[in-house]
């Protein structure tokens, strides 16, 4: 068994588990926190997307032990205040979702995108980023949007955070 | 329309909880006490079972119980059944072979659920299942359903000789050959429709509760149809009476078709938990959900078309062979005959239509409807059939369409359809417009000059969705009526409570049901919720799928609106001193029309319910229910047209463009109609270009079992569309709605399909196009 300690949300976790327990069955099991899923058992659909450090990592490719003393995002903690986070509300405007499944891993996954580019990305670069994310209901169109909508908007505050 | 009612473009209420990560799926759910469920499943195709043996594992760490199918059959639970009767054409009723929820002599696919394991933990579930030992006597295998028809191949059920299930037939044969044998031009093809997983991202998960206090049975379960889950939990597996049984589907996540079945964990959970004496939770994993959720299409057919010399079709025969996998899944029966071969008549005036069905027993995964269900494999056929044919009678595709085009309506098919309204050469317009059809040879010449080919094809789909009216399928031989149920209850403070039984797992049914209220009272849509997906909740109903939502679903709402609104006018006008017919609803408040006299809508309500001051004879409270059954389908039609790069050296398909122009009659939400046809033609294009299901031919092993095998469209494999709608009002439902929901599916496969063999120059072409596939038959082409 391994004794896990690590912030969550902006708070402070910690925890029992076995040595193989993975870090989004501690997302999920330990800490009750369902907005994360699993959509697939070989790191390819995304739904488990969390930032690990500021960073985005399918949770399910990392042991829960690894995260050790790491500070995690999760869906859960994305918007702040009661505020939707960009993303999140170019989701919801774009129709960026349908049956809700993949999107907190989408929406992860599209903040550490933005982050990285900032406001210079363009259509292919989003469809080439999103790869490791798979949705089954939207046929990616509306996705897109959101997300070159959402770095628009976000561009020039996060260029700054980047540099 | 008004901001939120019929037509508006509004934002989704549903989607607050899903993109702050609230929303509330099977696995979420934790009830005290609750322990894991792990199957214990066959690894062989084709197997009897020898022994079971379970005393190492019962002795593993956090341990519960472990059941197998004689325990199953101690307690009676009832085989899995198919709910559509089937006559093959000498009458006789359809070879239906035996389902076990838990095999007991033979397992016939890999993936056969054997045994459960239920433990504390999944994964001590999961390390005791490997304590196991299942001793199995393999058999010989086979998968292909044509394959399985010849004589000497392995037997699937003693009950289907030669593996066949039904040989069925539709239409006038012999008028049929007459018109071939006379024709002055013929097409034939051979068409084969590949075999797809369904694939929601949402795997599927079963918590079955057994309350031994009230003897009562709870199922949390990924289903869109909770209702047709409890009614044949009870009636046919004996799990529980219906009156003792409550079956919730949440937030499901996505569906297809997939998860109307049910299928053997849900059973499985829910009577382990009695006889465990704990909640039982089972998630599937992903390779599981490929090994066990209905797959779909796994067509292959033959087609001739007959023309006469001014290209007017006067014939049209297929044979097809169905491959239904290793049992009969709950509707499989109908997806290649009813819902499939009536739609062979596509867009056009045919005169003579054959079709012979042979649906076929194989060590697969069981085959059901998948979106579209029949119609994606009967458009496959009329469309690749339309495009070759205009190929070889050198004239262009969307002439010899215009040529063949139903234009006036009703248009009785000879294949039972009857379609009652549409304009075909509407959206055939708006489609070429969009695609700048004209200007394609320009760009094909310079795509040339780029080493580059470039194809253009085209579709024009018809389908046939919102399946009614129950009279008629019943006499078709389904086991079910395919009506739809609503409550409206007014509250006493005037919001408003819409119970329904359709299902959204995507859809959106909160916001556009709650339009349908907006659109007819005036309230906001945030005064309105709707309640779907819990028995205990919701009157009966029949959920969602076959795009019925929409047409059925939706047109119960309206009838008990209607209901609802005769009643509030009735007090309103009472309240107001005024004539009923005199009373007005506009903008929440019931007037008397032309006079500045009025009653807000909540007023209304709360009168309703203090019953201080009634109409004489009326009832207090403001409540009103309605069970609606169409009087016919509603024919979604439309054209796709794709324009692709293909590159001779690597044969690697690039998609440039993909218009779509469909009919779905009066619109609620454009911006949700518009995300059901982006679903759709992606999962369209993700059959026509990636997904390949492959099984080993010698073992019946499923090689694409996982998404590092199976190619699932990703963003960067799919173009953004062009979209656009055109409108003919469908007359038989009160909206005027025609189904959205798998139009995409349908109508795409053969317009990608028609624009790479249009660039490639060879016209034999098989699904999923992959580069390997699209390079052989560049080499080929002459």
């Amino acid at each position: 068994m391994a004794n896990v300690s690590m912030t969550v949300n902006g708070r402070s976790v910690s925890g029992q588990c076995e040595d193989r327990t993975l870090l989004v069955q501690f997302i999920r099991e330990n800490l009750g926190l369902t907005g994360t899923h699993v959509g697939c058992d070989t790191s390819q659909c995304g739904a488990c997307v969390v930032h690990v450090d500021g960073k985005a990592v399918k949770s399910c490719t990392m042991l829960a032990a690894q995260a050790d003393g790491s500070e995690v995002v999760t869906i859960e903690g994305l918007a702040s205040g009661g505020e939707l986070h960009p993303v999140q509300a170019a989701f919801r405007e774009h129709h960026g979702l349908q049956c809700g499944f993949c999107t907190p891993g989408m929406i992860m996954s599209a903040v550490d995108m933005i982050q990285r580019h900032g406001g210079r990305l363009d259509e292919k670069t989003v469809r080439q980023e999103l790869e490791g994310n798979i949705c089954r209901c939207t046929g990616y169109h509306n996705i897109v949007k959101a997300v070159l909508d959402a770095a628009s908007k976000m561009g020039d505050g996060t260029k700054v955070a980047a540099e | 329309m008004g901001m939120e009612g019929i037509g508006a473009r509004v934002a989704r209420k549903e989607d607050k909880r899903f993109i702050t990560g609230k929303g509330r799926y099977t696995d979420d759910m934790v009830v005290p006490g609750m322990k894991h469920a792990h199957f214990i499943r066959s690894p062989h195709a084709h197997a009897k079972i020898k022994s079971i043996d379970t005393s190492a594992a019962e002795k593993m760490p956090g341990v519960i119980g472990i059941l197998n199918g004689a325990q199953l059959a101690e307690d009676a639970i009832g085989n899995i059944i198919c709910g559509w009767m089937i006559h093959s054409k000498d009458g006789t009723p359809m070879n239906m072979g035996a389902w076990r929820p838990l095999a007991q002599d033979t397992v016939r696919y890999v993936g056969d659920a054997v045994a459960i394991v239920v433990a504390d933990s999944k994964t001590q579930a999961r390390d005791a299942a490997e304590a196991v030992v299942v001793d199995y006597e393999t058999l010989p295998v086979v998968t292909s359903a044509i394959e399985a028809l010849k004589d000497g191949a392995p037997q699937l059920h003693p009950e289907a000789k030669n593996n066949l299930i039904f040989d069925w037939e539709i239409g006038d044969s012999a008028a049929t050959d007459a018109a071939i044998a006379s024709a002055a031009h013929v097409t034939e093809m051979k068409v084969i429709n590949n075999r797809l997983v369904p694939n929601p991202m949402e795997p599927r998960a079963a918590l079955g509760v057994y309350d031994e206090g009230e003897d009562h049975y709870t199922l949390w379960t990924t289903s869109q149809n909770p209702h047709v889950a409890r009614l044949v939990l009870s009636a046919f597996y004996n799990v529980a009476p219906e009156n003792k049984l409550r079956v919730i589907a949440p937030d499901v996540g996505g569906g297809f078709g997939s998860k109307i079945y049910i299928y053997p964990e849900e059973i499985v959970c829910l009577w382990a938990s009695k006889r465990t004496g704990v909640p039982v939770k089972w998630n599937s994993d992903r390779t599981e959900a490929f090994l066990t959720d209905a797959h779909g299409r796994d067509h292959v057919s033959t087609v001739k078309m007959a023309f006469d010399a001014d290209n007017r079709i006067t014939g049209f025969k297929v044979d097809t062979i169905a491959n239904l996998g290793a049992y009969m899944s709950l509707f499989s029966s109908s997806v290649p005959t009813y819902l499939y071969a009536t739609l062979l008549s596509g867009q056009y005036n045919i005169p003579n239509i054959h079709a012979n069905v042979r649906t076929v027993y194989t060590n697969t995964v069981p085959v059901d409807a998948y979106r579209g269900a029949g119609r994606p494999e009967a458009t496959y056929l009329v469309e690749r059939t339309m495009e070759t044919a205009a190929r070889e009678l050198g004239v262009s595709p969307a002439e010899l369409r215009k040529t063949n085009f139903v234009r006036e309506f009703p248009h009785q098919t000879p294949v039972i359809m009857c379609y009652d309204a549409g304009d075909f050469e509407a959206s055939l317009n708006a489609a070429m417009d969009a695609s700048d059809y004209a200007g394609f040879a320009a760009r094909k010449e310079e795509a040339k000059s780029r080493g580059k080919l470039r194809g253009i094809g085209m579709s024009c789909y018809i389908e046939a969705c919102g399946i009614a009216p129950s009279a008629a399928v019943g006499s078709l031989g389904a086991g079910v009526g395919l009506w739809e149920s609503a409550e409206v209850r007014v509250n006493a403070v005037g919001t408003v409570e819409v119970l329904t039984g359709s299902h959204s797992h995507g859809q959106g049914h909160e916001t556009t049901f709650a339009q349908l209220v907006a659109d007819r009272f005036g309230v906001g849509i945030d005064t309105v919720s709707i309640v779907h997906g819990d028995t205990d909740k919701v009157q009966m109903g029949m959920g969602t799928y076959g795009s019925r939502s929409g047409a059925v679903g939706m047109s119960a709402v309206v009838k008990a609106l209607d209901k609802v609104e005769i009643k509030a006018k009735k007090l309103a006008a009472h309240l107001l001193e005024a004539d009923e017919s005199d009373i007005v609803i506009e903008n929440g408040e019931l007037k008397v029309a032309g006079t500045d006299k009025s009653v807000p809508w909540f007023q209304m309500a709360l009168a309703a319910y203090t019953a201080h001051n009634m109409p004489e004879g009326m009832e207090p409270g403001l409540k009103e229910g309605a069970f609606y059954d169409p009087s016919n389908f509603t024919f979604p039609a439309g054209c796709y047209i794709c324009e692709v790069e293909v590159d001779p050296e690597t044969g690697k398909t690039e998609i440039i463009q993909f218009v779509a122009a469909d009919d779905f009659g009066k619109i609620i939400n454009p911006m949700i109609v518009e995300g059901q046809v982006h679903g759709g033609v992606a999962q369209g294009i993700g059959q026509a270009l990636l997904e390949g299901t492959h099984y080993d031919a010698e073992t019946g092993q499923l090689l694409t079992a996982s998404y590092m095998d199976y190619t699932m469209p990703r963003a960067d494999d799919l173009p953004s569309f062009q979209i656009s709608t055109t409108e003919t009002a469908c007359p038989s439902n009160p909206l005027g709605i025609k189904g959205c929901g798998e139009a995409g599916a349908i109508g795409s496969p053969p317009a990608l399909i028609n624009a790479i063999t249009d660039a490639i120059g060879n016209n034999d072409l098989t699904m999923p196009a992959t580069p390997q596939r699209v390079w052989a038959a560049l080499g080929s082409a002459k």
